[in-house]
C-alpha cells in the first residue's frame, strides 16, 4: 500500500510539474560563465538548496509558515543547467500556488537567491520573471554642464581680456600718433633758414656767432 | 597719414603651421582611409601620389604665390590681375561662408562628446533603461548604444527633413561655444592666429602617435591593417578610383576657398612659397597615410570585437534553445554544431534562423560612431575619449581658422568697411551671423541639412573656381610673371 501511495504521489507530481505547465517557471543557470574555474557542479544538493530558497521566498512573501521544501517540485533538469519548478499548495490537495504569487515572492527576494548560488540576475535567469535593473547613478547637475561652464568662462574671459587690451592699445596709439604729429609740425616751423642754410647746421658747423645779431632774439619772429 | 602696414606672420614657421593646420582636417583622418579601402587598398596610393604631383602641388603653389605677390585677400588679389576677375574672389568668399556655416557644427559635436567623456561609465557604453526599469530602451535595443547616443541623445534626429522639430538647446550651447572659441582665435588677426596654429597643428600629431601605439597593441588591429593595405590592383582600371584620388587631393588641400590666398597675403614678399607649397602638400599626404594606419587599426579592433561578440551571442542563443551543456559550443566547432542541430531538430532550428546573423563585418559609420564604439571597449576609456575628441576639435578649429580668414581678409582689406569698424567688430559680426544661421543645424532635422550642405555647398563650385583661377593666372596674368 505504501508503494502504491508513493507511486500515486510521484505520478501526481509529474502531472503538476512539467514544461509549460500552469504556474510553472523555467530556470536557467550559467554557472561556468559566472564562475569560470571556481564553478561547482549541479547535483542533488544544489537542487535541495534551490528548493529551500524558493520555500524561504514564499514564506517571507506571504508570511505564513506553511510552505515546506517538499512543496517545491523540480523537473526536467538538463545539462545546460535548466529546469522547471512549481510550488504546490499544501492546504489544498494537488493544486499549485498561482504564478503571480510565486513571481512576486521571487522578485522580492531575488538578491538573496542570487547570492546563495554566487550568481547574478544574468546568470540565474527565471525566464518569465523580469528583473528590475539598477538605474545608473546620475548626479544632480549633469557632468557635462559643469565642464561646459568652466570652458565657457575661460573663453569669455580670454575674449574680454583681448578686446579690452586692444581698445587700450588703440587709445595709446592714437595719443602717441597725435603727439608725434604735433612734434613734426613744430619741428618744421623751428627750422628757420638763413640765406638758404638752416640755422641748426650753421651751429653745428662751428661758425662764429655774431654777438650783435645773435643777442637780439626778438629779431626772429616767433610763430 | 601713413598707410597702415599689413600685419605679418611672426616667422615663416607660423605660415607653414597655419597652412598645415588648415589642410589637415577631418578628411585626412576619416575620408582618406575609407577611400583607400574602397578603391584597392595599398594600390590606391599610386593614383593618389600621381594626382598629388600633377594637380595638388601646382595648384597649391599657384594660390600661395597669388596671395603672397598681391598681398591682398581673394577679392583684391583677383582684382589686381584683372578687374573682370573679382567675381572669382567673391565666389571664393561665398563658398567659404557656406562652409564656415556648417563646418563649425562638427566642432560643436566634438565639444559635446568631449564634455561627456568625463563620466564613468561613458554615456554611450550602455543603453538607458526603459520607464519601468525592466529592460533597456526599445530604440536602443534595436541598434546599438553608440548609435543610440549619436542619433537620439546628441542629434535627437527627426524622422525626415520636413519634420523640423525644435532647436536642441544643448547643441545650440555647444555651437555658441565653438563660435566663441573661433572668435577668440581670430580676434587679433594674424597676431593671435599665428600663436594658435602652433597648437592646432601640432597637437593632433601627438594624439595620433598615442593612438598609434595604443591602436597597434589592440586585439584584432592587425586584421584591420591587413584588410586596408592589401593592394587590389584591379581597382586601378576603375575610373572612379582616379576621380576619387583627384577630388580627395583637391578638397584635402582646401584649394579654391581663398583661405590659402588669405594666409599667403600676410607673408613677407621675399618668402620662398614654392618650397612651402611642396612641404605643406607632402605633410598633408603623409598625415593622411599615418592617420589611416591609426584609423584602420582601431577599425580592425572594433570589427574583431563585434565579430567575436556576435559569435558569442549566437552560441548563447543555441545553447539556450537546445539546453546544451555550457562550454560544448565554442567558436571553433560552431559551424559543425549548427549543421548537427539543423539535422536533429529541424523545426526548432528553422524558428531560430532569422536570429542567427551571419556575423559579417559591418560597413562604414561616421567618425563619431565608429571611434566612440571602439573607445568604449578599451581600458581607461575616458582618457582615450578625451584625447580623441580633443584632437577632432583641434583639427576642426584649424580648418575653421582658414575658412574665417578667407572671409575676413577681403573684408578687412576693402577700405569701405575697414575704415569704419575695427577688425574686432567685423570678426564679431561675422561670427555672430554664422552662429545664428548655424542654429538650423541644431534643430532636430539639422543633420539632414548638414548632409545637404556637406554634399553640395562646396563640390562643383570649387572645381569651377579653381579652373578659372588656373586660366586666369596662366593666360591672363602670364605664366612668367
Amino acid at each position: 500500500v505504501l508503494l502504491l501511495i508513493l507511486s500515486v504521489v510521484a505520478i501526481a507530481h509529474a502531472e503538476l510539474c512539467k514544461p509549460d505547465a500552469q504556474n510553472a517557471f523555467k530556470v536557467r543557470l550559467s554557472i561556468k560563465t559566472a564562475l569560470g574555474d571556481n564553478a561547482y557542479a549541479w547535483d542533488a544538493n544544489e537542487e535541495y538548496l534551490f528548493k529551500a530558497m524558493v520555500a524561504f521566498a514564499m514564506r517571507r512573501y506571504s508570511s505564513k509558515s506553511t510552505t515546506q521544501i517538499s512543496n517545491v517540485l523540480l523537473c526536467n533538469v538538463t545539462d545546460r543547467v535548466s529546469f522547471w519548478f512549481v510550488v504546490t499548495d499544501s492546504s489544498k490537495n494537488m493544486t499549485t500556488v498561482p504564478g503571480s504569487e510565486v513571481e512576486a515572492a521571487i522578485r522580492m527576494n531575488r538578491n538573496r537567491i542570487n547570492s546563495a548560488f554566487l550568481l547574478s540576475d544574468k546568470t540565474l535567469q527565471f525566464l518569465k520573471i523580469t528583473s528590475t535593473l539598477l538605474p545608473p547613478v546620475e548626479p544632480s547637475t549633469p557632468v557635462w554642464l559643469i565642464v561646459f561652464g568652466v570652458v565657457l568662462c575661460l573663453i569669455v574671459a580670454g575674449i574680454v581680456f583681448l578686446v579690452v587690451a586692444g581698445i587700450q592699445q588703440r587709445k595709446k596709439k592714437n595719443k602717441e600718433s597725435t603727439e608725434s604729429e604735433n612734434l613734426e609740425e613744430r619741428g618744421e616751423v623751428t627750422v628757420t633758414v638763413e640765406n638758404g642754410i638752416p640755422c641748426e647746421t650753421l651751429d653745428l658747423k662751428a661758425g662764429h656767432i655774431n654777438g650783435v645779431f645773435a643777442a637780439d632774439d626778438e629779431r626772429f619772429t616767433s610763430l | 597719414a601713413m598707410e597702415k602696414s599689413r600685419p605679418l606672420w611672426d616667422n615663416p614657421l607660423q605660415f607653414v603651421f597655419a597652412c598645415i593646420s588648415y589642410a589637415v582636417g577631418l578628411g585626412n583622418v576619416w575620408r582618406f582611409p575609407y577611400l583607400c579601402q574602397m578603391y584597392g587598398g595599398g594600390g590606391f596610393l599610386i593614383p593618389y601620389f600621381i594626382m598629388l604631383i600633377a594637380e595638388g602641388m601646382p595648384l597649391l603653389y599657384l594660390e600661395l604665390a597669388v596671395g603672397q605677390r598681391m598681398r591682398q585677400g581673394s577679392i583684391g588679389a583677383w582684382k589686381i590681375i584683372s578687374p573682370y576677375l573679382c567675381g572669382v574672389g567673391v565666389a571664393s568668399v561665398v563658398v567659404s561662408f557656406f562652409l564656415s556655416m556648417y563646418y563649425n557644427v562638427i566642432n560643436a559635436w566634438a565639444f559635446w562628446y568631449l564634455f561627456h567623456s568625463f563620466q564613468d561609465p561613458l554615456p554611450w557604453a550602455t543603453c538607458p533603461l526603459n520607464s519601468n526599469h525592466t529592460g533597456y530602451e526599445e530604440e536602443c535595443e534595436k541598434t546599438s548604444s553608440t548609435q543610440y547616443f549619436w542619433y537620439r541623445q546628441t542629434l535627437n534626429i527627426s524622422p525626415s527633413l520636413e519634420v523640423s522639430g525644435s532647436v536642441q538647446w544643448e547643441q545650440a550651447l555647444c555651437l555658441m561655444l565653438a563660435w566663441l572659441v573661433v572668435y577668440l582665435c581670430i580676434l587679433r588677426g594674424t597676431e593671435s592666429t599665428g600663436k594658435v596654429v602652433y597648437v592646432t597643428a601640432s597637437l593632433p600629431y601627438c594624439v595620433l602617435i598615442i593612438y598609434l601605439i595604443r591602436g597597434l597593441t589592440l586585439h584584432g588591429a592587425v586584421n584591420g591593417l591587413v584588410y586596408m593595405f592589401t593592394p587590389k590592383l584591379e581597382q586601378l582600371s576603375n575610373p572612379k578610383t582616379w576621380i576619387s584620388a583627384a577630388t580627395q587631393i583637391f578638397f584635402s588641400l582646401g584649394l579654391g576657398f581663398g583661405s590659402l590666398i588669405a594666409f599667403a597675403s600676410y607673408n613677407d614678399p621675399s618668402n620662398n612659397c614654392e618650397r612651402h607649397a611642396i612641404i605643406v602638400s607632402l605633410i598633408n599626404s603623409a598625415t593622411s597615410i599615418f592617420a589611416s594606419i591609426v584609423t584602420f587599426s582601431i577599425y580592425g579592433f572594433k570589427a574583431t570585437f563585434n565579430y567575436e561578440s556576435c559569435i558569442n551571442k549566437v552560441i548563447l542563443l543555441l545553447m539556450n534553445a537546445f539546453d546544451l551543456e555550457e562550454g560544448s559550443l565554442t567558436a571553433d566547432n560552431l559551424n559543425e554544431m549548427k549543421d548537427y542541430l539543423m539535422a536533429t531538430h529541424p523545426q526548432e532550428y528553422a524558428q531560430l534562423l532569422p536570429q542567427l546573423k551571419n556575423c559579417a563585418v559591418q560597413g562604414t559609420g561616421l567618425a563619431f560612431i565608429v571611434y566612440s564604439e571602439a573607445i568604449k571597449n578599451m581600458e581607461v576609456p575616458q582618457l582615450y575619449s578625451v584625447l580623441y575628441f580633443f584632437m577632432l576639435l583641434m583639427l576642426g578649429i584649424g580648418s575653421m581658422l582658414g575658412n574665417t580668414a578667407a572671409i575676413l581678409t577681403p573684408l578687412t582689406d576693402s577700405r569701405v568697411i575697414a575704415a569704419r569698424f575695427p577688425k574686432e567688430v567685423i570678426s564679431g559680426v561675422v561670427c555672430f551671423i554664422n552662429c545664428v544661421i548655424g542654429l538650423i543645424f541644431t534643430m532636430e532635422a539639422g543633420n539632414y541639412w548638414f548632409d545637404i550642405f556637406n554634399d553640395y555647398a562646396a563640390t562643383l563650385s570649387l572645381l569651377l573656381i579653381v579652373l578659372v583661377e588656373t586660366i586666369a593666372v596662366c593666360y591672363i596674368y602670364g605664366l612668367r610673371r
